[in-house]
């Protein structure tokens, strides 16, 4: 299966990326586009809000359900991939290059206590 | 509990269906993109492994006449062996039990087609009202069926089995041919042109892949369901089921009452009459409907039975039990997951034929 060793991730299958300048930059792993299906619409962003860990920061939508996309910490959505809305099929052929959205992390906030991936391929395989 | 598994199970684990629980039934949702299925069928041709679905033929001494009890619709109507008929079979209080298709396929024979997750429960019933009839009823699990739709569909089927054509070209739409152990009907549930085939269950694999190598796509439940909705078809468990009689759910021109014929829950219809009207909707923005939606109306409240993202129209549609006095062209509003989404209602039907009907 495709998880990709240099970002983490969360059970609730997103991953993460954390780039140069400490924002993180998240999306939603192939498993997940695999379990929804074709997808058909992303959005409902928060963008611009605060929020924490666990809290809805998107909904991505595909033919069969709609799905929760979670904060992987603490800290501001500070941008949502409009892209995405026109062509939310990318995230089927190519989920680890389609970003959702990135969060500048809360003071404090880290992602050490997300999943590699090898713990995140022991989540997949537990089904 | 296992799940049951089609002749053609093997076929579909061999192409990496992706493979689900449908009424008890191991069935492939989709091949990889049920998306590109369905377009396969607006736009060419797809098949669909149906086999779940079960055949019961029906014989004996006066078999018209214990359908002519059994079911809403009249098979008196069957006039040409060969002809198929669209009814609804009821429980005495009106509701639906099943919808089905009957074909007369000549003398005292005829073929029932009922869905697969109330095979067994639609038996149970039939044989019970058999027992007044001499009615003979043999369940024909031995044989598979393959729908093959889409409007290049029947001359895929005529490309690879040519010696099917002479019988087949001039079928009408709900007429049926058979073809030695082959049974060759115009039907389907896709609001396409197309046959649904049934043949000996050992058969059905090599008719596949005969199909599969003509450039016939292979499609699931999916794609099965995006189109039978775009079509304005029923689902049975969705717009009806036994709670649920016919005229409720969009099904009053598959009941005659024309003739004083006393089919098994007229009594009940001619009391209870219509209460909700079952009507098409057309979300106005972003968003999927699906079934088990509150609809807000002017008239008061109302559900969607079935709901989807149309894959042909490009935006969400449904259908809805809604009260009578709601009509096509009006506004009302959805519930999708607390937020309220305005929402044109529209006659219940709305791709025929690859074109758009809203």
């Amino acid at each position: 299966m495709n998880i990709p060793a240099d970002l983490k991730y969360t059970s609730s299958h997103e991953w993460v990326r954390t780039e140069a300048d400490g924002t993180l930059t998240i999306g939603i792993t192939d498993t997940a586009q695999e379990m929804l299906g074709d997808l058909v619409f992303v959005g409902d962003a928060k963008v611009g809000e605060t929020l924490k860990q666990g809290d809805t920061a998107c909904v991505v939508e595909s033919v069969k359900a709609a799905s929760d996309v979670y904060m992987p910490v603490d800290g501001e959505l500070v941008a949502f991939n409009e892209a995405l809305e026109a062509a939310p099929e990318t995230i089927n052929s190519d989920a680890f290059g389609s970003w959702l959205f990135k969060v500048k992390p809360a003071a404090g906030a880290s992602v050490s206590g997300l999943l590699d991936a090898a713990g995140y391929e022991a989540v997949v395989s537990a089904g | 509990m296992t799940l049951q598994r089609t002749p053609l199970f093997e076929t579909h684990a061999a192409s990496g269906a992706k493979l689900v629980d449908f009424g008890g039934w191991e069935m492939p949702l989709h091949y990889g993109s049920q998306l590109a299925e369905h377009h396969a069928v607006r736009t060419d041709a797809g098949m669909f492994d149906v086999s779940h679905m079960c055949a019961v033929d029906v014989s004996g001494a006066v078999p018209k006449s214990f359908l002519r009890r059994l079911i809403a619709n009249n098979v008196d109507k069957l006039t040409v062996p060969g002809k198929a008929l669209y009814s609804a079979m009821l429980n005495s209080s009106g509701g639906v039990i099943d919808d089905l298709i009957v074909y007369w396929r000549g003398g005292d024979n005829f073929r029932v087609v009922v869905n697969a997750g109330t095979a067994i429960k639609d038996l149970a019933h039939m044989k019970r009202v058999a027992e007044s009839y001499d009615a003979d009823l043999t369940p024909r699990r031995d044989l598979a069926m393959i729908a093959v739709q889409g409007p290049n569909a029947r001359e895929k089927v005529f490309a690879v089995r040519p010696d099917w054509r002479a019988a087949g070209e001039p079928l009408g739409v709900f007429f049926a041919a058979e073809i030695g152990d082959v049974f060759l009907a115009r039907t389907g549930y896709t609001g396409e042109d197309g046959f649904e085939i049934t043949l000996p269950a050992e058969q059905a694999p090599r008719l596949w892949a005969d199909l599969k190598a003509a450039g016939v796509a292979e499609c699931g439940l999916g794609a099965r369901d995006t189109l039978r909705l775009e079509a304005g078809m029923n689902l049975y468990g969705n717009e009806m089921d036994e709670t649920v009689n016919p005229l409720d759910a969009g099904m009053a021109w598959t009941v005659d009452m024309k003739s004083d014929r006393d089919f098994i829950g007229r009594n009940s219809l001619e009391s209870n009459g219509q209460s909700h009207a079952l009507l098409g909707l057309k979300l106005l923005d972003k968003g999927v409907m699906r079934s088990h939606m509150k609809v807000i109306t002017q008239h008061g409240n109302g559900e969607t039975t079935s709901g989807t993202f149309s894959p042909t129209l490009g935006f969400s549609i449904a259908l809805a039990r809604l009260p009578l006095e709601v009509k096509p062209g009006d506004t009302v509003q959805v519930d999708i997951r607390n937020k309220l989404v305005d929402a044109l209602v529209t006659k219940p039907s709305f791709v025929r034929h690859g074109n758009p009907l809203v």
